[in-house]
Protein backbone atom coordinates (compact mmCIF):
# COMPACT_ATOMS: atom_id res chain seq x y z
CA UNK A 1 0.00 0.00 0.00
CA UNK A 2 2.68 2.46 1.08
CA UNK A 3 4.68 1.44 -1.96
CA UNK A 4 1.77 2.27 -4.23
CA UNK A 5 1.39 5.71 -2.63
CA UNK A 6 5.09 6.43 -3.10
CA UNK A 7 4.82 5.34 -6.72
CA UNK A 8 1.84 7.61 -7.30
CA UNK A 9 3.63 10.49 -5.60
CA UNK A 10 6.69 10.10 -7.80
CA UNK A 11 4.51 9.90 -10.89
CA UNK A 12 2.61 13.03 -9.85
CA UNK A 13 5.81 15.00 -9.27
CA UNK A 14 7.23 13.87 -12.60
CA UNK A 15 4.03 14.79 -14.43
CA UNK A 16 3.87 18.18 -12.76
CA UNK A 17 7.50 18.86 -13.62
CA UNK A 18 6.88 17.84 -17.21
CA UNK A 19 3.79 20.02 -17.45
CA UNK A 20 5.58 23.05 -16.02
CA UNK A 21 8.51 22.56 -18.36
CA UNK A 22 6.09 22.14 -21.26
CA UNK A 23 4.16 25.27 -20.33
CA UNK A 24 7.22 27.44 -20.00
CA UNK A 25 8.46 26.27 -23.36
CA UNK A 26 5.07 26.91 -24.96
CA UNK A 27 5.04 30.43 -23.53
CA UNK A 28 8.31 31.40 -25.11
CA UNK A 29 7.98 29.72 -28.49
CA UNK A 30 6.46 31.75 -31.29
CA UNK A 31 5.48 30.10 -34.53
CA UNK A 32 5.26 31.80 -37.91
CA UNK A 33 3.63 30.01 -40.84
CA UNK A 34 2.86 31.23 -44.32
CA UNK A 35 4.10 32.67 -47.58
CA UNK A 36 7.21 31.16 -49.11
CA UNK A 37 8.00 34.64 -50.46
CA UNK A 38 8.38 36.02 -46.93
CA UNK A 39 9.93 32.83 -45.56
CA UNK A 40 13.63 33.56 -46.27
CA UNK A 41 13.35 37.07 -44.79
CA UNK A 42 11.43 35.86 -41.74
CA UNK A 43 14.02 33.12 -41.18
CA UNK A 44 16.80 35.65 -41.26
CA UNK A 45 14.97 37.93 -38.82
CA UNK A 46 14.09 35.01 -36.54
CA UNK A 47 17.72 33.87 -36.41
CA UNK A 48 18.87 37.33 -35.36
CA UNK A 49 16.00 37.67 -32.86
CA UNK A 50 16.72 34.27 -31.29
CA UNK A 51 20.38 35.17 -30.95
CA UNK A 52 19.52 38.48 -29.27
CA UNK A 53 16.87 36.97 -26.98
CA UNK A 54 18.04 33.64 -25.55
CA UNK A 55 14.83 33.34 -23.51
CA UNK A 56 12.68 33.48 -26.65
CA UNK A 57 12.39 31.17 -29.61
CA UNK A 58 10.84 31.97 -32.97
CA UNK A 59 10.19 29.18 -35.46
CA UNK A 60 9.38 29.84 -39.12
CA UNK A 61 7.61 27.56 -41.59
CA UNK A 62 6.47 27.92 -45.20
CA UNK A 63 3.25 26.59 -46.71
CA UNK A 64 1.88 29.60 -48.55
CA UNK A 65 -0.15 32.69 -47.68
CA UNK A 66 -3.47 30.88 -47.49
CA UNK A 67 -2.01 28.18 -45.27
CA UNK A 68 -0.58 30.90 -43.03
CA UNK A 69 -3.98 32.54 -42.57
CA UNK A 70 -5.55 29.16 -41.89
CA UNK A 71 -2.86 28.37 -39.31
CA UNK A 72 -3.58 31.60 -37.43
CA UNK A 73 -7.31 30.90 -37.48
CA UNK A 74 -6.70 27.38 -36.14
CA UNK A 75 -4.29 28.62 -33.47
CA UNK A 76 -1.42 26.56 -34.90
CA UNK A 77 0.66 29.70 -35.40
CA UNK A 78 0.75 32.98 -33.50
CA UNK A 79 1.71 34.90 -36.63
CA UNK A 80 0.79 34.19 -40.25
CA UNK A 81 2.88 35.47 -43.15
CA UNK A 82 0.87 36.77 -46.09
CA UNK A 83 2.40 38.16 -49.27
CA UNK A 84 -0.66 40.02 -50.55
CA UNK A 85 -3.15 42.55 -49.19
CA UNK A 86 -6.00 41.05 -47.17
CA UNK A 87 -9.45 40.86 -48.71
CA UNK A 88 -12.28 42.69 -46.98
CA UNK A 89 -13.84 39.58 -45.46
CA UNK A 90 -10.41 38.47 -44.22
CA UNK A 91 -9.97 41.83 -42.47
CA UNK A 92 -12.91 40.96 -40.22
CA UNK A 93 -10.96 38.00 -38.88
CA UNK A 94 -7.30 39.04 -39.07
CA UNK A 95 -5.13 41.96 -38.02
CA UNK A 96 -2.48 42.80 -40.67
CA UNK A 97 0.88 44.39 -39.84
CA UNK A 98 2.87 45.67 -42.83
CA UNK A 99 6.50 44.63 -42.29
CA UNK A 100 7.77 45.63 -45.73
CA UNK A 101 6.87 46.46 -49.29
CA UNK A 102 8.07 44.19 -52.03
CA UNK A 103 8.47 44.92 -55.69
CA UNK A 104 7.25 42.06 -57.87
CA UNK A 105 9.89 41.38 -60.52
CA UNK A 106 9.14 40.00 -63.94
CA UNK A 107 12.21 37.87 -64.60
CA UNK A 108 13.81 36.38 -67.70
CA UNK A 109 16.93 34.40 -68.56
CA UNK A 110 20.07 36.47 -67.82
CA UNK A 111 21.11 36.49 -71.50
CA UNK A 112 17.71 37.56 -72.86
CA UNK A 113 18.09 40.73 -75.01
CA UNK A 114 14.62 42.01 -74.05
CA UNK A 115 14.85 44.37 -71.08
CA UNK A 116 11.75 46.53 -71.04
CA UNK A 117 8.06 45.65 -71.45
CA UNK A 118 4.82 47.46 -70.86
CA UNK A 119 2.15 46.08 -68.54
CA UNK A 120 -0.01 45.32 -71.60
CA UNK A 121 2.80 43.33 -73.19
CA UNK A 122 3.29 41.30 -70.00
CA UNK A 123 -0.44 40.69 -69.83
CA UNK A 124 -0.35 39.60 -73.47
CA UNK A 125 2.45 37.12 -72.75
CA UNK A 126 0.71 35.59 -69.75
CA UNK A 127 -2.68 35.33 -71.45
CA UNK A 128 -0.98 33.54 -74.35
CA UNK A 129 -1.65 36.18 -77.04
CA UNK A 130 2.03 37.01 -77.47
CA UNK A 131 3.89 33.77 -78.06
CA UNK A 132 7.20 34.64 -79.71
CA UNK A 133 10.11 36.67 -78.37
CA UNK A 134 10.49 38.33 -81.78
CA UNK A 135 7.17 40.11 -81.16
CA UNK A 136 8.91 41.84 -78.26
CA UNK A 137 12.20 42.71 -79.94
CA UNK A 138 14.03 39.56 -78.90
CA UNK A 139 15.31 36.63 -80.93
CA UNK A 140 12.95 34.32 -82.82
CA UNK A 141 11.61 31.58 -80.54
CA UNK A 142 8.60 30.58 -78.46
CA UNK A 143 8.04 32.18 -75.05
CA UNK A 144 7.97 29.76 -72.13
CA UNK A 145 5.58 31.23 -69.57
CA UNK A 146 6.00 30.16 -65.96
CA UNK A 147 3.38 30.83 -63.33
CA UNK A 148 2.72 29.80 -59.73
CA UNK A 149 0.06 27.43 -58.46
CA UNK A 150 -3.49 28.46 -57.50
CA UNK A 151 -3.46 29.91 -53.99
CA UNK A 152 0.10 31.23 -54.02
CA UNK A 153 0.24 34.81 -52.65
CA UNK A 154 2.68 35.77 -55.38
CA UNK A 155 0.28 34.53 -58.03
CA UNK A 156 -2.63 36.37 -56.47
CA UNK A 157 -0.59 39.57 -56.32
CA UNK A 158 0.47 39.12 -59.97
CA UNK A 159 -3.09 38.35 -61.03
CA UNK A 160 -4.38 41.47 -59.33
CA UNK A 161 -1.65 43.90 -60.36
CA UNK A 162 -0.90 42.70 -63.90
CA UNK A 163 -3.65 40.47 -65.22
CA UNK A 164 -6.70 42.22 -63.80
CA UNK A 165 -9.68 40.35 -65.20
CA UNK A 166 -7.61 38.48 -67.80
CA UNK A 167 -6.76 34.82 -67.22
CA UNK A 168 -3.32 33.30 -67.15
CA UNK A 169 -2.92 30.97 -70.11
CA UNK A 170 -3.59 27.25 -69.77
CA UNK A 171 -0.26 26.69 -71.44
CA UNK A 172 1.71 28.34 -68.64
CA UNK A 173 3.88 25.89 -66.77
CA UNK A 174 3.04 25.84 -63.06
CA UNK A 175 5.75 25.61 -60.41
CA UNK A 176 5.04 25.35 -56.72
CA UNK A 177 7.76 27.54 -55.23
CA UNK A 178 9.87 30.61 -55.91
CA UNK A 179 12.91 28.33 -55.90
CA UNK A 180 11.49 26.13 -58.66
CA UNK A 181 10.60 29.16 -60.81
CA UNK A 182 14.09 30.55 -60.31
CA UNK A 183 15.78 27.27 -61.21
CA UNK A 184 13.74 27.07 -64.40
CA UNK A 185 14.26 30.68 -65.52
CA UNK A 186 17.98 30.51 -64.82
CA UNK A 187 18.37 27.56 -67.18
CA UNK A 188 15.80 28.16 -69.92
CA UNK A 189 16.65 31.00 -72.37
CA UNK A 190 13.02 31.19 -73.55
CA UNK A 191 11.42 31.53 -70.14
CA UNK A 192 9.62 34.35 -68.35
CA UNK A 193 8.30 34.26 -64.80
CA UNK A 194 7.59 36.48 -61.82
CA UNK A 195 8.76 36.57 -58.23
CA UNK A 196 9.63 38.81 -55.35
CA UNK A 197 12.22 41.44 -56.29
CA UNK A 198 14.44 40.47 -53.36
CA UNK A 199 14.61 36.82 -54.48
CA UNK A 200 15.42 37.35 -58.15
CA UNK A 201 19.19 37.20 -57.58
CA UNK A 202 21.14 36.69 -60.77
CA UNK A 203 18.04 36.56 -62.99
CA UNK A 204 17.36 39.48 -65.32
CA UNK A 205 14.70 41.85 -63.93
CA UNK A 206 12.66 43.46 -66.69
CA UNK A 207 11.85 47.12 -66.30
CA UNK A 208 8.16 47.87 -66.70
CA UNK A 209 7.20 50.99 -68.63
CA UNK A 210 10.85 52.11 -68.29
CA UNK A 211 10.90 51.83 -64.50
CA UNK A 212 13.34 49.32 -63.05
CA UNK A 213 12.36 47.36 -59.94
CA UNK A 214 14.69 49.19 -57.56
CA UNK A 215 14.22 50.42 -54.02
CA UNK A 216 14.04 54.00 -55.32
CA UNK A 217 11.22 53.17 -57.71
CA UNK A 218 9.28 51.07 -55.22
CA UNK A 219 9.23 53.92 -52.66
CA UNK A 220 6.32 56.34 -53.05
CA UNK A 221 7.36 59.92 -53.87
CA UNK A 222 6.05 62.98 -52.06
CA UNK A 223 2.68 62.62 -53.81
CA UNK A 224 2.43 58.97 -52.82
CA UNK A 225 3.05 57.82 -56.40
CA UNK A 226 5.40 54.98 -57.27
CA UNK A 227 7.46 54.80 -60.45
CA UNK A 228 7.40 51.00 -60.41
CA UNK A 229 3.83 49.77 -60.42
CA UNK A 230 4.11 46.17 -59.20
CA UNK A 231 4.39 46.59 -55.44
CA UNK A 232 2.72 44.49 -52.78
CA UNK A 233 2.81 44.52 -48.99
CA UNK A 234 4.41 41.76 -46.93
CA UNK A 235 2.18 41.18 -43.94
CA UNK A 236 2.42 39.59 -40.55
CA UNK A 237 -1.11 38.56 -39.68
CA UNK A 238 -2.50 37.93 -36.22
CA UNK A 239 -5.93 36.98 -34.98
CA UNK A 240 -8.21 39.98 -34.60
CA UNK A 241 -9.42 40.80 -31.10
CA UNK A 242 -7.00 38.46 -29.34
CA UNK A 243 -4.04 39.94 -27.45
CA UNK A 244 -0.71 38.97 -29.00
CA UNK A 245 1.44 36.66 -26.81
CA UNK A 246 4.55 38.34 -25.39
CA UNK A 247 6.95 36.41 -27.63
CA UNK A 248 5.05 37.31 -30.79
CA UNK A 249 4.76 40.94 -29.70
CA UNK A 250 8.48 41.23 -29.04
CA UNK A 251 9.29 39.64 -32.40
CA UNK A 252 6.98 42.02 -34.28
CA UNK A 253 8.50 44.98 -32.43
CA UNK A 254 11.94 43.72 -33.42
CA UNK A 255 10.96 43.38 -37.08
CA UNK A 256 9.50 46.90 -37.13
CA UNK A 257 12.51 48.38 -35.31
CA UNK A 258 15.17 50.27 -37.31
CA UNK A 259 17.46 47.27 -36.90
CA UNK A 260 14.90 44.85 -38.38
CA UNK A 261 14.06 47.36 -41.11
CA UNK A 262 17.73 47.69 -42.04
CA UNK A 263 18.03 43.91 -42.35
CA UNK A 264 15.03 43.80 -44.71
CA UNK A 265 16.37 46.72 -46.76
CA UNK A 266 19.68 44.95 -47.17
CA UNK A 267 17.83 42.02 -48.74
CA UNK A 268 16.09 44.19 -51.32
CA UNK A 269 12.79 44.89 -49.58
CA UNK A 270 11.53 48.33 -48.59
CA UNK A 271 10.70 48.83 -44.92
CA UNK A 272 7.51 50.80 -44.15
CA UNK A 273 9.21 53.04 -41.57
CA UNK A 274 11.59 54.33 -44.23
CA UNK A 275 8.61 55.02 -46.45
CA UNK A 276 7.10 57.15 -43.71
CA UNK A 277 10.27 59.18 -43.24
CA UNK A 278 10.63 59.87 -46.94
CA UNK A 279 7.37 61.82 -47.00
CA UNK B 1 -8.30 -11.81 -38.03
CA UNK B 2 -8.54 -8.55 -36.07
CA UNK B 3 -5.34 -7.28 -37.64
CA UNK B 4 -6.58 -8.06 -41.12
CA UNK B 5 -9.81 -6.33 -40.28
CA UNK B 6 -7.99 -3.16 -39.20
CA UNK B 7 -6.34 -2.90 -42.60
CA UNK B 8 -9.64 -3.44 -44.37
CA UNK B 9 -11.43 -0.91 -42.18
CA UNK B 10 -8.73 1.65 -42.98
CA UNK B 11 -9.44 1.08 -46.66
CA UNK B 12 -13.17 1.36 -46.08
CA UNK B 13 -12.74 4.58 -44.10
CA UNK B 14 -10.54 6.17 -46.76
CA UNK B 15 -12.95 5.16 -49.49
CA UNK B 16 -15.95 6.50 -47.62
CA UNK B 17 -14.11 9.72 -46.80
CA UNK B 18 -12.92 10.64 -50.28
CA UNK B 19 -16.21 9.70 -51.87
CA UNK B 20 -18.15 11.72 -49.32
CA UNK B 21 -15.88 14.71 -49.81
CA UNK B 22 -15.71 14.45 -53.59
CA UNK B 23 -19.07 13.23 -54.82
CA UNK B 24 -21.20 16.35 -54.09
CA UNK B 25 -19.18 18.56 -56.43
CA UNK B 26 -19.16 15.85 -59.12
CA UNK B 27 -22.94 15.73 -58.92
CA UNK B 28 -23.18 19.51 -58.99
CA UNK B 29 -20.88 19.96 -61.99
CA UNK B 30 -22.21 16.84 -63.67
CA UNK B 31 -20.10 13.73 -64.12
CA UNK B 32 -19.76 14.26 -67.86
CA UNK B 33 -18.63 17.87 -67.50
CA UNK B 34 -16.29 17.02 -64.68
CA UNK B 35 -14.52 14.33 -66.68
CA UNK B 36 -14.71 15.74 -70.21
CA UNK B 37 -14.51 19.51 -69.78
CA UNK B 38 -11.22 21.22 -70.57
CA UNK B 39 -11.65 24.15 -68.21
CA UNK B 40 -10.06 24.00 -64.76
CA UNK B 41 -10.54 27.40 -63.13
CA UNK B 42 -11.18 26.53 -59.50
CA UNK B 43 -10.74 30.01 -57.98
CA UNK B 44 -12.52 32.10 -60.61
CA UNK B 45 -15.55 34.17 -59.72
CA UNK B 46 -17.55 31.68 -61.77
CA UNK B 47 -15.39 28.58 -61.26
CA UNK B 48 -15.34 25.62 -63.60
CA UNK B 49 -14.03 22.19 -62.80
CA UNK B 50 -13.00 20.03 -65.73
CA UNK B 51 -10.26 17.48 -65.30
CA UNK B 52 -10.03 16.15 -68.85
CA UNK B 53 -6.50 17.56 -69.37
CA UNK B 54 -5.34 15.88 -66.16
CA UNK B 55 -6.85 12.55 -67.16
CA UNK B 56 -5.10 12.81 -70.52
CA UNK B 57 -1.89 13.84 -68.76
CA UNK B 58 -2.05 10.83 -66.46
CA UNK B 59 -2.79 8.49 -69.36
CA UNK B 60 0.01 9.91 -71.52
CA UNK B 61 2.58 9.71 -68.76
CA UNK B 62 1.51 6.24 -67.75
CA UNK B 63 1.62 4.98 -71.33
CA UNK B 64 5.09 6.46 -71.80
CA UNK B 65 6.30 4.99 -68.53
CA UNK B 66 4.95 1.57 -69.52
CA UNK B 67 6.81 1.60 -72.83
CA UNK B 68 10.07 2.28 -71.00
CA UNK B 69 9.47 0.37 -67.79
CA UNK B 70 7.94 -2.74 -69.32
CA UNK B 71 10.45 -3.18 -72.14
CA UNK B 72 13.41 -2.66 -69.81
CA UNK B 73 11.84 -4.67 -67.00
CA UNK B 74 10.98 -7.62 -69.23
CA UNK B 75 14.45 -7.59 -70.75
CA UNK B 76 16.01 -7.49 -67.28
CA UNK B 77 13.89 -10.40 -66.08
CA UNK B 78 14.68 -12.54 -69.13
CA UNK B 79 18.40 -11.92 -68.82
CA UNK B 80 18.34 -12.58 -65.09
CA UNK B 81 16.47 -15.89 -65.33
CA UNK B 82 17.83 -17.32 -68.59
CA UNK B 83 21.16 -15.87 -69.59
CA UNK B 84 22.90 -15.02 -66.36
CA UNK B 85 25.24 -16.89 -64.07
CA UNK B 86 23.43 -17.58 -60.76
CA UNK B 87 26.13 -15.76 -58.83
CA UNK B 88 25.65 -12.64 -60.97
CA UNK B 89 21.90 -12.92 -60.40
CA UNK B 90 22.42 -12.98 -56.63
CA UNK B 91 24.05 -9.54 -56.93
CA UNK B 92 21.97 -8.02 -59.74
CA UNK B 93 18.47 -8.85 -58.52
CA UNK B 94 18.84 -7.25 -55.07
CA UNK B 95 20.49 -4.25 -56.75
CA UNK B 96 17.47 -3.76 -59.01
CA UNK B 97 15.13 -4.19 -56.06
CA UNK B 98 17.12 -1.55 -54.20
CA UNK B 99 15.83 0.95 -56.79
CA UNK B 100 12.40 0.62 -55.19
CA UNK B 101 13.81 1.99 -51.94
CA UNK B 102 14.99 5.31 -53.39
CA UNK B 103 12.55 8.06 -52.37
CA UNK B 104 10.53 9.48 -55.23
CA UNK B 105 11.63 13.04 -54.50
CA UNK B 106 15.19 11.95 -55.26
CA UNK B 107 14.07 10.60 -58.64
CA UNK B 108 12.30 13.91 -59.25
CA UNK B 109 15.36 15.92 -58.28
CA UNK B 110 17.62 13.95 -60.58
CA UNK B 111 15.01 14.39 -63.31
CA UNK B 112 14.93 18.17 -62.89
CA UNK B 113 18.65 18.65 -62.60
CA UNK B 114 19.88 16.23 -65.27
CA UNK B 115 17.10 14.95 -67.50
CA UNK B 116 15.09 18.14 -68.07
CA UNK B 117 18.05 20.27 -69.25
CA UNK B 118 19.20 17.42 -71.52
CA UNK B 119 15.79 17.16 -73.16
CA UNK B 120 15.55 20.93 -73.53
CA UNK B 121 19.00 21.12 -75.11
CA UNK B 122 18.80 18.17 -77.50
CA UNK B 123 15.10 17.74 -78.29
CA UNK B 124 13.86 21.30 -77.77
CA UNK B 125 10.73 22.55 -76.09
CA UNK B 126 10.34 23.02 -72.39
CA UNK B 127 12.36 20.13 -71.07
CA UNK B 128 9.63 19.70 -68.48
CA UNK B 129 7.58 17.22 -70.42
CA UNK B 130 5.60 14.02 -70.69
CA UNK B 131 8.83 12.44 -71.93
CA UNK B 132 10.79 13.45 -68.82
CA UNK B 133 8.03 12.16 -66.54
CA UNK B 134 7.78 8.92 -68.54
CA UNK B 135 11.50 8.29 -68.27
CA UNK B 136 11.56 8.93 -64.54
CA UNK B 137 8.46 6.79 -63.91
CA UNK B 138 9.68 4.06 -66.24
CA UNK B 139 12.80 3.70 -64.15
CA UNK B 140 10.80 3.89 -60.93
CA UNK B 141 8.59 0.99 -62.00
CA UNK B 142 11.54 -1.16 -63.13
CA UNK B 143 11.95 -3.03 -59.81
CA UNK B 144 8.24 -3.91 -59.63
CA UNK B 145 8.08 -5.19 -63.19
CA UNK B 146 11.42 -6.99 -63.03
CA UNK B 147 10.97 -8.85 -59.77
CA UNK B 148 7.42 -10.02 -60.46
CA UNK B 149 8.37 -11.13 -63.98
CA UNK B 150 11.38 -13.01 -62.59
CA UNK B 151 9.06 -14.82 -60.16
CA UNK B 152 6.62 -15.64 -62.97
CA UNK B 153 9.39 -17.02 -65.20
CA UNK B 154 10.86 -19.07 -62.37
CA UNK B 155 7.41 -20.55 -61.65
CA UNK B 156 7.28 -22.13 -65.12
CA UNK B 157 7.94 -25.85 -64.66
CA UNK B 158 11.47 -26.89 -65.69
CA UNK B 159 10.10 -29.59 -67.97
CA UNK B 160 8.70 -26.96 -70.37
CA UNK B 161 12.12 -25.47 -71.05
CA UNK B 162 13.88 -28.85 -71.06
CA UNK B 163 11.32 -30.25 -73.50
CA UNK B 164 11.75 -27.35 -75.87
CA UNK B 165 15.56 -27.63 -75.77
CA UNK B 166 15.29 -31.39 -76.34
CA UNK B 167 13.23 -30.72 -79.45
CA UNK B 168 16.17 -28.75 -80.83
CA UNK B 169 15.05 -25.20 -80.12
CA UNK B 170 17.76 -22.72 -79.20
CA UNK B 171 17.82 -21.08 -75.79
CA UNK B 172 16.37 -17.83 -77.18
CA UNK B 173 13.63 -19.64 -79.11
CA UNK B 174 12.75 -21.53 -75.95
CA UNK B 175 12.61 -18.32 -73.94
CA UNK B 176 10.37 -16.27 -76.17
CA UNK B 177 8.19 -19.02 -77.64
CA UNK B 178 7.70 -21.25 -74.62
CA UNK B 179 8.62 -19.60 -71.33
CA UNK B 180 7.17 -16.13 -72.01
CA UNK B 181 3.92 -17.76 -73.20
CA UNK B 182 3.72 -20.01 -70.16
CA UNK B 183 4.42 -17.12 -67.77
CA UNK B 184 2.12 -14.79 -69.72
CA UNK B 185 -0.49 -14.08 -67.09
CA UNK B 186 2.15 -13.52 -64.40
CA UNK B 187 3.91 -11.06 -66.67
CA UNK B 188 0.60 -9.33 -67.31
CA UNK B 189 0.16 -8.93 -63.56
CA UNK B 190 3.66 -7.43 -63.34
CA UNK B 191 2.83 -4.95 -66.08
CA UNK B 192 -0.43 -3.92 -64.46
CA UNK B 193 1.13 -3.49 -61.03
CA UNK B 194 3.84 -1.34 -62.60
CA UNK B 195 1.12 0.69 -64.25
CA UNK B 196 -0.58 1.25 -60.91
CA UNK B 197 2.72 2.55 -59.54
CA UNK B 198 3.11 4.95 -62.47
CA UNK B 199 -0.42 6.30 -62.30
CA UNK B 200 -0.26 6.94 -58.57
CA UNK B 201 3.20 8.50 -58.34
CA UNK B 202 3.09 12.18 -57.38
CA UNK B 203 6.22 13.90 -56.15
CA UNK B 204 8.64 12.90 -58.90
CA UNK B 205 6.00 13.76 -61.51
CA UNK B 206 5.24 17.25 -60.14
CA UNK B 207 8.90 18.12 -60.37
CA UNK B 208 9.46 17.13 -63.99
CA UNK B 209 6.15 17.50 -65.82
CA UNK B 210 5.57 21.27 -65.76
CA UNK B 211 1.94 21.02 -64.61
CA UNK B 212 0.28 23.14 -67.25
CA UNK B 213 -3.47 22.99 -67.75
CA UNK B 214 -3.66 21.99 -71.39
CA UNK B 215 -3.90 18.55 -72.98
CA UNK B 216 -0.39 17.54 -74.12
CA UNK B 217 -0.07 17.34 -77.91
CA UNK B 218 3.38 15.77 -78.09
CA UNK B 219 5.71 13.96 -75.73
CA UNK B 220 7.77 17.15 -75.47
CA UNK B 221 4.79 19.12 -74.13
CA UNK B 222 4.27 19.64 -70.42
CA UNK B 223 1.10 18.21 -68.90
CA UNK B 224 -0.62 17.91 -65.56
CA UNK B 225 -1.56 14.58 -64.00
CA UNK B 226 -4.41 13.82 -61.61
CA UNK B 227 -1.98 13.30 -58.74
CA UNK B 228 0.00 16.47 -59.38
CA UNK B 229 -3.21 18.48 -59.61
CA UNK B 230 -4.24 17.31 -56.15
CA UNK B 231 -0.84 17.80 -54.55
CA UNK B 232 -0.21 21.22 -56.13
CA UNK B 233 -3.44 22.80 -55.01
CA UNK B 234 -4.57 20.92 -51.91
CA UNK B 235 -2.53 23.02 -49.50
CA UNK B 236 -4.35 26.20 -50.39
CA UNK B 237 -7.77 25.08 -51.40
CA UNK B 238 -11.04 25.73 -49.66
CA UNK B 239 -14.73 25.15 -50.30
CA UNK B 240 -15.69 23.86 -53.73
CA UNK B 241 -12.08 23.90 -54.89
CA UNK B 242 -11.18 21.47 -52.13
CA UNK B 243 -14.16 19.27 -52.96
CA UNK B 244 -13.13 19.26 -56.60
CA UNK B 245 -9.67 18.06 -55.61
CA UNK B 246 -11.25 15.24 -53.62
CA UNK B 247 -13.35 14.47 -56.68
CA UNK B 248 -10.11 14.30 -58.69
CA UNK B 249 -9.04 11.80 -56.03
CA UNK B 250 -12.23 9.81 -56.59
CA UNK B 251 -11.46 9.51 -60.31
CA UNK B 252 -7.89 8.46 -59.52
CA UNK B 253 -9.18 5.99 -56.95
CA UNK B 254 -11.54 4.39 -59.44
CA UNK B 255 -8.78 4.09 -62.05
CA UNK B 256 -6.32 2.55 -59.58
CA UNK B 257 -8.95 0.16 -58.22
CA UNK B 258 -9.73 -0.99 -61.74
CA UNK B 259 -6.03 -1.50 -62.48
CA UNK B 260 -5.41 -3.43 -59.25
CA UNK B 261 -8.49 -5.60 -59.70
CA UNK B 262 -7.28 -6.47 -63.18
CA UNK B 263 -3.85 -7.34 -61.77
CA UNK B 264 -5.43 -9.52 -59.12
CA UNK B 265 -7.60 -11.31 -61.66
CA UNK B 266 -4.60 -12.01 -63.86
CA UNK B 267 -2.46 -13.35 -61.03
CA UNK B 268 -5.34 -15.59 -59.79
CA UNK B 269 -5.69 -16.94 -63.30
CA UNK B 270 -1.95 -17.54 -63.33
CA UNK B 271 -2.01 -19.41 -60.02
CA UNK B 272 -4.90 -21.59 -61.12
CA UNK B 273 -3.06 -22.50 -64.28
CA UNK B 274 0.10 -23.26 -62.34
CA UNK B 275 -1.89 -25.36 -59.86
CA UNK B 276 -3.42 -27.49 -62.59
CA UNK B 277 -0.05 -28.67 -63.77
Amino acid sequence: MRKAIVCLGVAAVLTAGWLIAGCSRARQATRLIGSTSILPFAEMLAEEFNALNPDMHVEVQGGGSAAGLQAVADGIAEIGMCSRGLKSQELEQYEPIVIAFDGLSVVVYPGNPVSDLSLEQIRGIFTGQITNWSQLGGGDGPIHVITREEGSGTREAFQKMVMGEARISRRAVTQESNGAVKELVRNDPASIGYMSMGLAGELKNLSIAHARPTRQNVLPDSKGQRKYSLVRPFLFVTRKGAPMPTGAKRFVDFVLSPRGGAMLEKEGLVAPRETGQSH
Amino acid sequence: MLVAFSAVSALALITAFIFRAGLPIMMKVGLGDFIFSNEWRPTDASPSFGIFPMIMGSLAVTAGAMVIGVSLGLACAIVLTQFCHPRAVSVLKPAIELLAGIPSVVFGFIGVVILVPLIRQYLGGWGLSVLAASLVLGIMMLPTVTSITVDALQAVPRSYGDGSIALGATKWQTTHMVLLKAAGSGIMAAVILGMGRAIGETMAVIMVIGNWLDVPHSILDPARTLTSNIALEMGYSAGEHRQALFATGVVLFVIIMAVNTAALAFSRHHLRKAGMR
